[in-house]
């Protein structure tokens, strides 16, 4: 309050042009100032120190730290457990993410129809795990698919299935446990975006349509889905993104367990940086500098992607 | 003959026409019920004994309540301490992230200079980097500045980690604000940083609602950064912390646990009912734009 205060007087004495211009500047780094500083030490730094970590032989945070050059990436190049915390996001990505953009289109164009009862009761229910911790809801998980007492359980052997299963202690189970869950957990924000993207299409060309005697599979084939492509695109970038981040899930789920069987990435570079007897900062590193390019080729992949579309959309 | 069928085809043709929605809503009713049921389980198991809740397999009415679940989370797992800790936490990061949010989209919403392509730049840049594999630079970072093991170290790495998407929603907000309204406050001699507060935050109100709300979700569920904090000061933990902490403690305290779950989530979950329409209009916000 005082700097406006004093910012006022003597703005008369001065030579308007210049001394407006030099202040106005003045002003527009000082509002950015706090976003650069912190942005800069939170998330610049860290993104460009991580390479240089990657290079150094660095056993915990307080230790002296000693350059080796690239023998952690041979190293991690070299170790199956990495290639298999790899190959976990990846499945994990490959399996959630389509599972959830269809079944919440599915769900969005139900429940976006006029015709449907209780659609508000209905987004109300799927959208409430979004709101809700994923920490909190890994370890609530964790007694629903509880072998002995789970209601998972119940439920499944009360249907004859058989219950017993121990979804998150048996290496075969565990990830496509963490997959079932993190489709339960995110499924809501997908709704609420398709149902965004739906509201987007004027009623009006439905109702033409229908007056013409168009059927509803012709009216979504030819006026739905077209006007969709577009948000196809985003949303699906959103949920890549989003599948890649999984450590509070699976880490309050399984901790990657049993046997590493639900390791993903951010997993193995927790495991090495915080939880082995001696952390090994620049070999962790190392892993995060991988897998972090290749989030870099994934997102090039998708902006080439989306500028294909888009091309291809002012072509029509 | 024809004319006595076609009423009733009619009719029993509206019927077909009308069973996909009603086989669609009981198939949506059992979706949605498998989508509820774990909070029901929660609340329910944090009423019981631990007999019962073994016992009662799908059932998740407790016989009598024992409200000595919550007192036992609250005081002897520390759950009130984990929730003061959230609350202050979420509260500050908040305020912080909003305000620099809107004051960095301001500027470079409305200001050609020099410089500004470069923040532009390395903001959208970021947009693809995922947080989570920068997590020991930022200790390292925390630890050399001293914010390691402190709720306002906490706070300020929370507030620096990634807000990006706000500020450009901000910035296209802001850019898109008539020229005239901006001129006419400068021609009433309005200074730039009165402009700001008295004219352009008002104006930028349904923006700042979302960011506030998913700012709010994004602290409050905020895990990894909270967990590597608080190692060596338990006392500190966030209620996702203590809640991995304690299914490790005492892991067959399952009354415990759903109670500490149900004291974690009552707070955003009472509020997602009560601001539900900002939620799902902030999260359509964000990808409609």
């Amino acid at each position: 309050m005082t700097v406006l205060e004093r910012r006022r007087a003597p703005a008369p004495t001065r030579s308007r042009r210049g001394g407006r211009h030099g202040r106005t500047t003045l002003w527009v780094w000082l509002f950015l100032a706090p976003t650069v500083g912190l942005y800069g030490v939170f998330t610049v730094y860290p993104i460009l120190g991580s390479y240089w970590y990657s290079l150094l032989d660095w056993d915990g945070f307080t230790s002296t730290k000693s350059f080796v050059g690239l023998a952690n990436y041979r190293e991690v190049w070299h170790d199956p457990l990495f290639w298999s915390a790899f190959w976990h996001t990846l499945l994990f990505m490959a399996v959630t993410v389509p599972v959830q953009v269809l079944l919440s289109l599915l769900a969005a164009i139900l429940l976006n129809s006029p015709k449907m009862p209780l659609a508000r009761i209905f987004r109300t229910a799927l959208f409430l795990p979004v709101a809700t911790t994923t920490a909190i809801v890994g370890v609530v998980m964790q007694s629903l698919f509880d072998p002995a007492n789970g209601p998972v359980n119940v439920f499944l052997d009360k249907l004859g299935f058989g219950g017993g299963i121990d979804f998150l202690g048996s290496s075969h189970t565990s990830l496509w446990t963490a997959m079932a869950v993190y489709v339960w957990k995110w499924l809501g924000i997908t709704l609420i975006y398709w149902l965004a993207a739906l509201q987007t299409i004027p009623t009006e060309l439905y109702e033409a349509a229908a007056i013409d005697g168009a059927s509803p599979t012709r009216l979504f084939r030819h006026i739905t889905l077209p006007l969709l492509t577009p948000f196809t695109i985003i949303i699906t970038l959103l949920s890549l993104e989003a599948s890649l981040h999984v450590f509070d899930l699976v880490q309050t789920m399984t901790g990657g367990g049993p046997y590493y069987s639900s390791e993903v990435l951010e997993i193995y570079i927790y495991r090495w940086a915080f939880t082995s007897t001696i952390p090994r900062l620049g070999y962790a590193s190392a892993a995060a500098v991988i897998f972090g390019l290749f989030v870099f080729v994934i997102g090039i992949v998708q902006l080439l992607g989306v500028r294909a579309a888009r091309r291809a959309g002012v072509g029509s | 003959m024809m004319v006595s069928a076609a009423p009733q085809r009619s009719r029993t043709a509206r019927m077909l026409r009308r069973l996909p929605w009603w086989i669609a809503a009981v198939l949506l009713a059992a979706g949605c019920l498998m989508w509820i049921y774990p909070f029901l389980w929660m609340i329910g198991a944090s009423l019981k004994t631990t007999t019962e809740i073994f016992r009662d397999g799908l059932d998740v009415i407790p016989n009598s309540p024992v409200w000595g679940n919550y007192g036992r989370a609250w005081s002897t797992a520390h759950f009130g301490e984990y929730l003061r800790n959230t609350v202050i936490v979420t509260v500050a990061t908040v305020v912080i992230v909003v305000i620099r949010s809107a004051m960095a989209g301001y500027v470079l919403g409305r200001y050609r200079f020099r410089g500004r392509r470069v923040v532009l730049v390395v903001l959208v840049a970021t947009l693809l980097v995922p947080t989570g594999y920068t997590i020991i630079p930022v200790v390292d970072v925390a630890q050399r500045l001293h914010l390691l093991n402190s709720l306002a170290g906490m706070i300020i790495a929370l507030s620096g980690g990634a807000h990006v998407a706000l500020t450009l929603l901000y910035m296209g907000y802001f850019r898109r604000i008539p020229k005239e309204l901006f001129e006419s406050a400068q021609l009433d001699g309005a200074g730039f940083g009165t402009t700001f507060v008295r004219i352009m935050l008002p104006l930028a109100t349904p923006v700042t609602a979302s960011a506030t709300l998913l700012t709010f979700l994004n602290t409050w569920n905020a895990f990894f950064l909270p967990l590597v904090f608080t190692f060596s000061r338990p006392d500190l933990r966030t209620v996702s912390v203590g809640m991995l902490a304690f299914s490790g403690e005492y892991s067959t305290d399952w009354p415990g646990m759903a109670a500490g779950a149900a004291i974690s989530l009552a707070p955003v979950i009472i509020l997602f009912f009560v601001l539900q329409r900002y939620f799902v209009e902030g999260i359509a916000g964000a990808v409609k734009n």
